[in-house]
């Protein structure tokens, strides 16, 4: 088939602020007829702002967006769905109680007489789902088919809905490397039939694989577009990681050299598609960094280690005890900390006030049976808020009020309220303002030097570079490097995060 | 057998396994007039409960059914004894109102993103209050055209009698599955069920929906009102306490899951018939107390319980891998 060459959609400086950060700076983007645009960035680069406002869920400050030559502003995700876009999640967003067929036509049912015509429907459903390749039985409930399978009928809907433009929001994130094949040559078929592909995903692998052209954001601003052919994968990587190869960074932990035997050792540690079974040996005041892409492995590290996804293989032990981490309650018990990555969710309880989630992690190692007496929930509160500087006009204060940074520090002392001798901290950096940053880095070196063991997840290689005595770096769910000394440096962890997998099957 | 179809087969199979068991001790019991006291004594529940199998279905709950019937029986009731007005412009009448009163609800759930439970119970508070308002007495009814509906209907060989109101019921219940089966109504009830939030990505109108589900119910329940009225000959305030209780009973014995999203307005028809016949066994019997029927009803929903989330396990480990359906 002849491939159209046109340019099909184009971005032209485009624009959107939210109170308090600007997610899209002049960003310009064009996608061809006949072409899978991979669109690559870590979290808070404006990879789904970028999408949103294509699809219609948001609306744009300004710039320019040109579908096939006309101007295209949608209200909503229908109109943007009518005029050629259409969207595919990585939740399958579609009804698992309804059956395929009625997911395929929901509200575009054939009838007759008045009367929605079952036959006539299956046998739509039937015919659309057979250009796909797929020959499944469309009477039965979504819900009693693979995820992959899911995911080939929601790109069939989007395709028959709209027509144009297929956007692939992260598909392949739960499916199995077999699965994956079968959605590329889905997606595959697409291109050729002339429709645009934007394709965001997490794996480079696939990347490579699939994509014709490359664009990468960053903090709401474009890097840069590039052809996939003409592209390697550290300068990718750099792109994405923003890490400029000139720049110099002290390695603070470099001067503290640690040489106590580890306290804490890691054997076999891992949990099936999680992330692959790892040894990690941890020393006291010692602090080791995580290093890796989005979706590589680095946050499953820290779940599995602290029991939220409880590991099913391998062992822990601490100076030869061995330790119980099957749940979080367990991991507390033995004196394990975790600041998880996103605070809205994970983290903060938004309306309890900033005392209340101070003791939250202390009051539940003691069990509800023994409450913290008001007077020594106060105390520990005050204490927190000043020995970590919390900028809150009253102890009483719903924690939500406060900025992002000041919210950080109070999950942070949630977890020092309760002496831990193991902290992971997840993104301790991400969303605050430069002057916090400083501040969780200083408390970071303080910490170890009072003798706790650290866990630092981060994608701001400086920082990890200034603050770890040893990193690890994560891809594609398993610990691939470990760098200690001299090589802690952000070239050498750019280089260990592009390296070529070694065998094909590693994920 | 797919799935979704299992609870429906079980209570099928639990009331022909009951019907055997007690037509063994009692072989009365298999009669048409059994049969058709049956659909008369349950006409009024029958007809609230597709209503409630609606809601249901599209995740909710209305509890406010029991009130509005009462409501219905004595506005009807005191109606006729003060005004000239003809029953059936009457009962037009009290359709028109309940239908609006579940609308206001429904628009109450949807606009304010209210859960259910509180605004109908709210409106189950409103509804029995204003039936008070009306009358605090039992009110009879007597007039001739209600003789004449009374008088209506079909001896069945055998001698059983199918009344108007049994026949109501069983059109009530074709017409809901129906509605539920071949209408993008009824598709769209069901998306509800199975996730608001991706319904509407999915072009569901939500609102209308959701408004257009606690209409039916409150028609259904003013409906159910009527037929309680005609059965009853009286409308009285203090009547049809907790008959949305035994409604919700007799939609999950039928094989409708309680979050939604699935089952099937039949498998309430079997779910009312259950009920029935535990109490006409009761009847029979002589001796037992009609307390019988509460515990046999709470074992039962029990057991649906279990069945439901046993099958929901069973499901989601039978997935359809991809290599099977993958075929080319």
């Amino acid at each position: 088939m002849e491939k159209p060459q046109g340019t099909l959609l184009s971005v032209e400086s485009l624009t959107k602020s939210f109170p308090g950060a600007l997610a899209l700076d002049r960003v310009d983007f064009t996608l061809r007829a006949g072409e899978v645009h991979a669109l690559l960035g870590e979290n808070g680069a404006g990879k789904s702002t970028l999408i949103k406002c294509l699809t219609g869920a948001y609306r744009r400050d300004s710039g320019e967006i040109l579908l096939d030559g006309r101007p295209f502003d949608p209200r909503d995700t229908f109109e943007a769905q009518a005029l050629g876009i259409g969207t595919v999640y990585q939740e399958v967003n579609l009804l698992p109680n309804l059956t395929v067929a009625e997911n395929l036509y929901l509200g575009r049912q054939p009838r007759r007489f008045g009367m929605v015509s079952v036959r006539e429907l299956n046998a739509k459903a039937r015919a659309l789902l057979s250009r796909y390749g797929l020959d499944i039985d469309v009477t039965r409930e979504l819900s009693s088919y693979s995820v992959a399978v899911q995911q080939i009928v929601a790109i069939a809907r989007a395709v028959d809905l709209s027509g144009r433009i297929l956007v692939l929001d992260e598909p392949t994130a739960s499916l199995d490397a077999q699965e994956v094949r079968l959605v590329f040559d889905i997606v595959r078929r697409l291109r050729e039939q002339g429709l645009g592909i934007i394709f965001i995903t997490h794996f480079l692998d696939q990347v490579f694989e699939l994509s014709d052209r490359i664009t990468v954001l960053r903090n709401g601003r474009l890097v840069g577009t590039r052809r996939t052919a003409e592209i390697k994968r550290i300068e990718l990587v750099t792109m994405m990681l923003g890490h400029e190869l000139s720049q110099e960074t002290r390695h603070h932990a470099a001067d503290r050299p640690n040489d106590a035997p580890p306290a804490y050792r890691f054997r076999d540690f891992g949990r099936a598609g999680a992330v692959q079974p790892f040894d990690l040996d941890v020393r006291r005041g010692e602090v080791v960094g995580v290093a890796g892409l989005l979706g590589s492995g680095r946050t499953e590290t820290a779940e599995v280690i602290f029991g939220v996804r409880p590991h099913d293989s391998g062992t822990a032990e601490k100076e030869g005890r061995k330790l119980d981490l099957a749940s979080p309650r367990a991991a507390i018990a033995e004196g394990f900390g975790f600041c998880p990555e996103d605070r809205k969710t994970d983290g903060i309880i938004g309306d309890l006030s900033v005392r209340e989630n101070i003791i939250l992690a202390l009051q539940a190692r003691r069990g509800w049976s023994r409450p913290l007496p008001r007077q020594e929930q106060i105390e520990i509160a005050d204490r927190f808020i000043k020995a970590l500087d919390i900028r809150t006009s009253d102890r009483e204060k719903p924690i939500r009020l406060l900025s992002g940074g000041n919210q950080q520090k109070a999950i942070l002392a949630r977890w020092l309220a309760t002496n831990p001798e193991f902290l992971i901290l997840d993104e301790p950096t991400r969303g605050i303002d430069v002057g916090a940053h400083a501040e969780i880095i200083r408390l970071i070196e303080s910490l170890c030097e009072k003798g706790m063991s650290l866990l630092v997840i981060s994608s701001e290689l400086e920082e990890l570079v200034a603050y770890s005595h040893r990193v690890i770096v994560v891809r594609d769910r398993a610990h691939v490097a470990e760098l200690v000394g001299e090589e802690i440096n952000t070239d050498s962890i750019v280089r260990a995060i592009a390296a070529e997998r070694p065998t094909e099957d590693a994920r | 057998m797919k799935s979704r179809y299992l609870p429906l087969a079980a209570t099928t199979l639990i009331f022909l396994l009951a019907y055997t068991l007690c037509y063994a001790q009692f072989p009365a019991m298999l009669s048409t007039r059994v049969i058709g006291n049956l659909f008369t004594d349950n006409a009024f529940l029958g007809i609230a409960a597709v209503g409630m199998t609606f809601v249901i279905l599209s995740g909710g709950i209305d509890l406010s059914i029991g009130s509005v019937i009462a409501f219905t029986s004595v506005f009807i009731a005191v109606l006729l004894a003060g005004t000239g007005l003809h029953p059936l412009t009457v009962f037009a009448l009290a359709l028109v109102i309940s239908t609006l009163f579940g609308a206001a609800m429904g628009a109450v759930i949807h606009y304010l993103e209210m859960p259910p439970f509180i605004v109908t119970l709210a409106g189950m508070f409103l509804a029995r209050g204003m039936a008070f308002v009306l009358s605090i007495d039992s009110i009879p009814v007597a007039h001739p055209f209600y003789d004449v509906l009374q008088s209506l209907y079909w001896r069945m060989p055998g001698g059983g009698r199918l009344t108007l109101i049994g026949v109501l019921m069983l059109l009530v219940f074709l017409a809901g599955i129906l509605l539920a089966h071949r209408t993008r109504f009824g598709a769209n009830v069901y998306a509800l069920g199975g996730g608001a939030a991706t319904a509407r990505l999915m072009g569901v109108a939500v609102g209308q929906t959701t408004i257009a589900i606690y209409a039916l119910s409150g028609l259904l329940a003013g409906l159910s009102g009527i037929v309680f009225s005609l059965y009853t000959s009286a409308g009285y305030s203090l009547s049809a306490v907790g008959v949305e209780l035994d409604a919700i009973a007799a939609v999950v014995i039928g094989g409708t899951l309680l979050t939604g999203g699935s089952g099937f307005i039949a498998g309430t028809f079997v779910g009312i018939l259950i009920t029935g016949l535990i109490q006409t066994y009761i009847t029979f019997d002589g001796t037992l107390s009609s307390w019988w029927t509460k515990i046999v009803i709470g074992i039962l929903l029990f057991a649906f319980i279990f069945l439901q989330k046993g099958i929901l396990w069973v499901s989601s480990r039978n997935r359809v891998a991809l290599d099977h359906a993958h075929g080319r």
